[in-house]
């Protein structure tokens, strides 16, 4: 069969949510097109009910992932580096398309987001001993604080930059065992759809990424006062969403990181993000019995 | 055999294949002998597995919504046998049970109590103390639950134990071992001795639930025949399973006893429960059920009275669906009890 004679194969893009991929529950698609407006694919308009069973899905991975040392975290972290330099070239094409770049300038922002990853998969094991540490108590105790992922996290993605914010925004929240419910770029979907389908063959446990595309403002005001949702991440959210979403977080006390302006996605993002979804557990304990000389050691 | 419109019950159907006993006396004839209650219940149409399966798949994508829902979730949690029956069970545990089961919300006080709690015989004591006299019944497995391996005269003892105690209902099992032998009038026999045992000093009694563990009976036909050698023998409920084995209930095989009870109210008047218990965890699967009362055997069980839920963790997720419900907002696990 000749070249030309061949018929065209579609993707079918789908959710990512509980290790599988699903369609949405209310069957919407929508048409995504390129920086020109030429249509690639349809994507899964997702519902608040998807943005419902994502949550679930995440809560029940929570207690495994967060539970895993951070040494092995790291190493499923890298294990994503891996996958997704091995579809590199995919992703330069989905990114090049999604914001009108050059095949050699996506080759570079899909670079720096692999490289951020790595970073990120090295930060697991020593995010511990930058935010933790021994206090010095008035007391024979030893006094330990240590961070603790703070639990469900929901991630308003960024709109403009679909594949190095994305990243920049879903590695520093489960590098530290927090799990998390993404909503995409609404403009650009198709790079953080694929995202999922490197995810699950990573080794990294079903549910820790959640991925929904769809309108933040459909599924944002849900997710923000959704009572087991501990935290919101509004990163890609505009002025008047992030006020509404804010205002809806506060019912049960959720951690909001505001959206800060980000010129230049590929500049060092210091540890701001990972250190934002962190609680601190301080720990009293006995240094042992006393001796007569006030003193065990 | 002729293909009849279905409109008409199942039994009216099957007149010209079995004579059928039209009054719960004449059932006296089916158990005179083993092989006589073996005609009867081999004389009962052979269940259509694919059309069953099929049926009640399609009553299952029902939406319901909105104002039925919630009328649906609250007669749902009040048709709840709130069960704990585990080996580690103590008293604080039974007591914290049967507080949720008075007052399932405490943040919600229009939430309606559940039906029961169901405990262990020897826990039934404290059950009671526990709900301190509120409307809530107290549900006792009796019959050395689950497996029903001990000798009648130890199932008897459990079961006046447990009616001594104070239990309102007794969860009786059958001997799956003598049913799939063959044995059937033993079964029949077991019921009916269960059933007197029940009787209280007074004269009053216990309402007796028949478990036939149908995860255990291997096909559709013997869950039907077990339910009628339940009805015959004075069930006040059938029901599925103990929660104990792998395979509890089923959309399916809670329809097959559903069809059961209509047609045995059809020809005697006796109206007899049905109690789905094991595997039913979210509100979703709970309202199924509730669909298929509603289309099989009609509003007539759509109370406690006639239908419950064996059920713990199912509790939780109903009240996280009210408070969505009510507040407008997805609650989560951290706003109902831990059990």
């Amino acid at each position: 069969m000749s070249e030309s004679t061949r018929l065209n194969v579609f993707k079918t893009y789908k959710l990512y949510v509980g290790g599988k991929f699903p369609r949405s529950e209310s069957g919407r698609v929508y048409e995504v097109t390129d920086s020109k407006g030429n249509w690639l694919a349809n994507a899964p308009l997702s519902s608040r009910k998807d943005a419902r069973d994502a949550v679930v899905a995440a809560r029940k991975a929570f207690g495994g992932w967060s539970g895993a040392t951070a040494y092995n975290r790291g190493q499923i972290l890298y294990r994503i580096a891996e996958m997704l330099e091995g579809r590199r070239d995919q992703f330069v094409r989905e990114v090049g398309e999604a914001e009108g770049l050059s095949k050699s300038k996506a080759g570079a922002v899909v670079d720096a987001a692999i490289d951020r990853w790595v970073w990120y998969a090295g930060w697991t094991d020593k995010i511990g001993q930058i935010v933790g540490g021994a206090n010095p108590v008035a007391g024979p105790f030893f006094n330990l604080s240590t961070p603790e992922p703070t639990g469900v996290v929901t991630v308003v993605a960024p709109q403009d930059s679909s594949f190095l914010g994305l990243i920049s925004v879903i590695a520093p929240v489960i590098a530290t065992g927090n799990t998390a419910v993404v909503i995409t770029s609404e403009k650009s979907p198709l790079p953080a759809l694929s995202l999922g389908e490197v995810l699950a063959t990573s080794d990294l446990p079903g549910g820790v990424v959640n991925i929904l595309s769809g309108k933040a403002g459909e599924m944002g005001p849900h997710l923000a006062s959704h009572q087991d949702v501990n935290a919101i991440d509004l990163a890609g959210a505009d002025a008047a969403l992030a006020k509404e979403l804010e205002i809806a977080a506060a019912d049960n006390l959720k951690r909001v990181l505001r959206p800060q302006p980000v010129d230049d996605w590929t500049a060092d993002p210091g540890t701001t993000r990972l250190t934002a979804f962190l609680e601190t557990k301080t720990v009293w304990h006995p240094t042992g019995s006393l001796g007569a000389g006030g003193s065990s050691y | 055999m002729c293909a009849r419109g279905v409109t008409g019950s199942y039994a009216r159907r099957y007149a010209h294949v079995v004579t059928m006993p039209t009054t719960l006396t004449a059932f006296a004839d089916v158990t005179t002998s083993d092989s006589a209650l073996r005609r009867f219940l081999h004389g009962l149409p052979g269940v259509d597995a694919v059309g069953l399966e099929a049926r009640a798949a399609s009553l299952g994508t029902r939406s319901i919504k909105t104002t039925a829902k919630a009328y649906a979730i609250d007669l749902a949690i009040s048709m709840i046998d709130l069960t704990t029956l585990e080996g580690a069970d103590t008293p604080g545990k039974v007591r914290a049970l049967a507080a949720k089961a008075v007052n399932p919300d405490p943040t919600d006080r229009s939430t309606p109590m559940t039906a029961a709690v169901c405990v262990y015989p020897d826990m039934v004591a404290t059950a009671k103390a526990g709900l301190n006299g509120a409307d809530v019944k107290v549900a006792s497995v009796a019959t050395a639950f689950p497996a029903g391996r001990a000798a009648l005269p130890v199932k008897l003892a459990d079961t006046r134990d447990a009616v001594a105690a104070g239990a309102d209902e007794i969860d009786m099992v059958i001997d799956r071992g003598a049913f799939l032998a063959g044995r059937y009038l033993e079964t029949y026999e077991l019921i009916k001795a269960v059933k007197e045992a029940c009787v209280r000093e007074d004269g009053t009694a216990a309402r007796l639930k028949v478990i036939f563990e149908t995860g255990e009976l291997s096909t559709y036909d013997n869950i039907r025949r077990a339910s009628w050698i339940g009805m015959i023998a004075g069930a006040d409920f059938i029901k599925t399973s103990t929660g104990k084995v792998g395979v509890n209930a089923t959309p399916a095989n809670t329809l097959l006893m559903l069809e059961a009870v209509r047609d045995f109210k059809a020809q005697t008047g006796i109206q007899i429960g049905v109690k789905p218990a094991g595997g039913i965890r979210t509100t979703k699967d709970a309202l199924k059920f509730l669909v298929l009362v509603n289309e099989t055997a009609g509003a007539d069980w759509l109370t406690n009275e006639w239908f419950r839920f064996g059920a713990s963790s199912l509790l939780n997720d109903l009240l996280m669906q009210r408070q969505k419900l009510s507040t407008g907002r997805y609650s989560g696990p951290d706003y109902v009890t831990v059990d």
